[in-house]
């Protein structure tokens, strides 16, 4: 199985590690990953922000750049969705069918990729740390996974998995809107990271760099204890 | 404050700041979205019954001008009068038409978001007419001069204190917050406005296309009072509330309470078929139906905005919303608020006045989630966005903001280049591996540093280690 690694910007800026992880928890799982070095951004800031234009335009560049891919991961679900969910909406009268059809077929959220294509959840890692798991939107709403990143968890040696309260709620990233509304967009995050304090978890998995920038970010500020952490860094960390 | 959705950033920030509205908000919120959880989860069919509501409405909407013909047909038929307004100025005129006819002097008015959204009572009391709502949330609310704070909910945004207060003031009364009392004192001085109104003035939920009749949902009673003493009853509906047929009700009355009140059934429903008939002893001498367009048409032209149409106005979308739930219903100056509100008020009103309320929203799905008609809310929002953009409304440092994220995102030279010089700009100031300050963010939030090397190039370093 050979499997391309689609790295977001923003991880491949901020979160570097998230990637490496990534690419070590696929080899573990008998994959052969290779890394498409011509990728940059998928189109979504422009996209969510309405100009169709230039998220067109990232989009056809992405097609190319992952046309030949047999699988192409991402450790977004965000990013995943924007290929999978909203690439046929913007390309749709641009005659790129087939490839369009394609690649969407074959991109996946890695934890959706691992327990639901490659039959992987045990990696054979030990954690002895109590977390909690947030559920990023467009994962869970544009994607409907749920259940494989805690299936993953769960199968993590000395684990302890704390439900919070209404871990479906938003974070408040939503992209641009948190610089556009920063005000609301901080306040959605203190909600979440109230939830997250109670659960006395020491850290907040989540399957979104963007989600965890925003939580991070606002765990810190309040000096609360609980840390981000990324799943495929949680798993591929120790590998 | 002024209804208008120009000056949103504004009232959200200020509602935002404010403690005890956001307590109020919150505890309304979830105790709806608790109660709505309790009586979904005892339909297990209950995504078919979504389902099956939307293709009704998808149904109607796509052959509307069929349906309110019919419709016409069946009211006049049943002893009606259908009275077609294209906006807000011809319905109140006709309304007020009636009115001089049979010289009224008061008319009370059931809960019904079209007529606040022509603004109705306004019109009727400037014509000397004095117009009383009876629903309870809705007299709270004209007793303070406010408008409707949430769909199902007008008056959600206030304590039973401040209603207390209100009430002391307005009405002369002791002060008390005791809700019991309260809903006493209103009774009493609504039960003589019944009694005395020559005019009647109801909303209607569901308009039913092959028999004539009006469907009204509602818990007080309120409604069926006022559709029933006065001798003129007048329902004002907006164009998209006509369904097929009688057989298409249940279905949506099963989604309806459970969706708003997390109840399984109002107290009441009124299904109106015609006035009083020939040796009949009760009901209105005349029964009206104003069907309204006021911009409703001009939606169907774009079948990406269409879908809006199908609201039944529920409410459920501002109560899982996590804006609404923080900023509150006043904050988006229409009287529809919420995820729903922020499509439907620029559709009605003009994208350029309501430009702030497309990207009122983190685009978390929770909307389109819970919508009983499965309206696809968020991405309704997400095609505004785009309206606005196409239209050049956007703000140009934006416009050349997202130019030079093209360039750099196309071309992976230009993107490592600018990825290597940003990070010896960062060392050669001292500030590798320190948070950085982002506006509009690290004012309330930490930003992380920018990583000291980029994925690209450790992935490169991985590729010759493999290599050696």
């Amino acid at each position: 199985m050979r499997v391309s690694l689609f790295i977001p910007c923003l991880t491949d800026q901020f979160f570097p590690r998230v990637g490496i992880n990534l690419y070590k928890i696929l080899k573990k799982a008998g994959a052969i990953v290779d890394y498409p070095s011509e990728q940059t951004c998928c189109g979504q800031p422009a996209f969510n922000s309405g100009y169709h234009e230039e998220a067109i335009e990232l989009a056809q560049r992405f097609l190319q750049v992952f046309r030949s891919s047999e699988y192409i991961v991402s450790p977004s679900g965000s990013c995943t969705s924007m290929v999978k969910m909203f690439y046929p909406e913007i390309l749709e009268d641009l005659g790129l069918k087939e490839t369009l059809h394609d690649v969407t077929r074959k991109t996946y959220e890695f934890s959706d990729f691992l327990v639901n294509v490659m039959g992987v959840t045990d990696l054979g890692v030990y954690f002895p740390h109590r977390v909690t798991y947030h559920d990023a939107c467009h994962l869970l709403r544009e994607l409907q996974v749920k259940q494989a990143p805690r299936d993953l968890i769960r199968k993590v040696r000395g684990i302890e998995l704390v439900e919070m309260e209404q871990s479906e709620n938003c974070c408040g990233f939503g992209g641009t809107f948190s610089v556009k509304y920063p005000e609301i967009s901080t306040a959605m995050a203190e909600d979440k990271a109230a939830s997250i304090a109670q659960t006395g978890a020491e850290y907040v998995v989540a399957n979104d760099s963007s989600c965890l920038m925003q939580i991070g970010g606002c765990l810190s500020r309040k000096d609360l204890a609980a840390k981000p952490l990324h799943l495929a860094d949680l798993l591929g960390e120790s590998l | 404050m002024n209804l208008t959705p120009k000056l949103f950033k504004t009232y959200a920030k200020r509602n935002l700041n404010n403690p005890r509205l956001r307590k109020t908000y919150r505890f309304a919120t979830h105790h709806a979205l608790a109660n709505r959880l309790q009586v979904v989860g005892e339909v297990p069919e209950w995504e078919a019954l979504r389902e099956r509501a939307h293709c009704i409405k998808e149904e109607a909407i796509d052959h509307l001008d069929y349906y309110l013909e019919k419709l016409e047909v069946s009211v006049t038929g049943n002893g009606g009068k259908v009275f077609w307004a294209r906006d807000g100025k011809e319905a109140s005129d006709y309304i007020l038409s009636i009115a001089r006819r049979i010289r009224a002097r008061t008319v009370v008015k059931s809960k019904s978001m079209t007529t606040e959204e022509i603004g109705l009572s306004h019109t009727l009391e400037e014509n000397q007419l004095e117009p009383v709502e009876t629903d309870l949330g809705e007299y709270i609310i004209q007793l303070a001069h406010e408008w409707p704070s949430h769909i199902t909910a007008p008056a959600l945004h206030k304590t039973r204190g401040e209603i207390g207060e209100l009430f002391a003031e307005k009405l002369g009364i002791p002060y008390t917050d005791v809700p019991e009392e309260l809903c006493e004192v209103a009774r009493k001085i609504l039960r003589s406005k019944f009694l005395a109104a020559e005019i009647g003035i109801s909303g209607v939920n569901f308009a039913l296309a092959d028999t004539g009749t009006i469907v009204i949902v509602e818990n007080e009673g309120n409604a069926r009072l006022s559709t029933t003493l006065p001798k003129v009853h007048i329902a004002v509906m907006g164009l998209e509330k006509v369904i097929p047929s009688f057989v298409d009700l249940p279905v949506f009355l099963r989604l309806l309470a459970r969706s708003s009140t997390g109840q399984k059934q109002t107290s009441y429903v009124s299904l109106i078929s015609s006035p009083r008939k020939p040796g009949e002893v009760d009901g209105p001498e005349e029964f009206h139906l104003v069907i309204l367009d006021n911009g409703r048409t001009e939606l169907l032209k774009d079948p990406k905005v269409r879908e809006s149409l199908f609201c039944i106005r529920c409410g459920a979308c501002l109560n899982t919303c996590p804006i609404y739930q923080r900023v509150g219903g006043h904050s988006y100056g229409s009287v529809y608020s919420g995820p729903i509100g922020a499509v439907i008020t620029p559709l009605f009103q003009g994208l350029e006045v309501a430009k702030d309320l497309p990207y009122a929203s983190s685009l978390c799905g929770a909307c389109s989630g819970i919508c009983p008609v499965k309206i696809d809310i968020h991405h309704m929002l997400l095609y505004l966005r785009k309206q606005l953009v196409d239209q050049k409304g956007t703000p140009w440092q934006e416009r050349l903001a997202m130019k030079l994220y093209l360039a750099g995102m196309k071309d992976s030279t230009l993107y490592r280049l600018g990825s290597r010089a940003l990070r010896i700009a960062l060392k050669l100031s001292g500030k590798q591996s320190k948070p950085l300050t982002v506006p509009g963010w690290t004012e309330t939030r930490d930003f992380p540093p920018l990583a000291v090397k980029s994925f690209k190039t450790m992935w490169k370093e991985l590729q010759r280690e493999a290599e050696l």
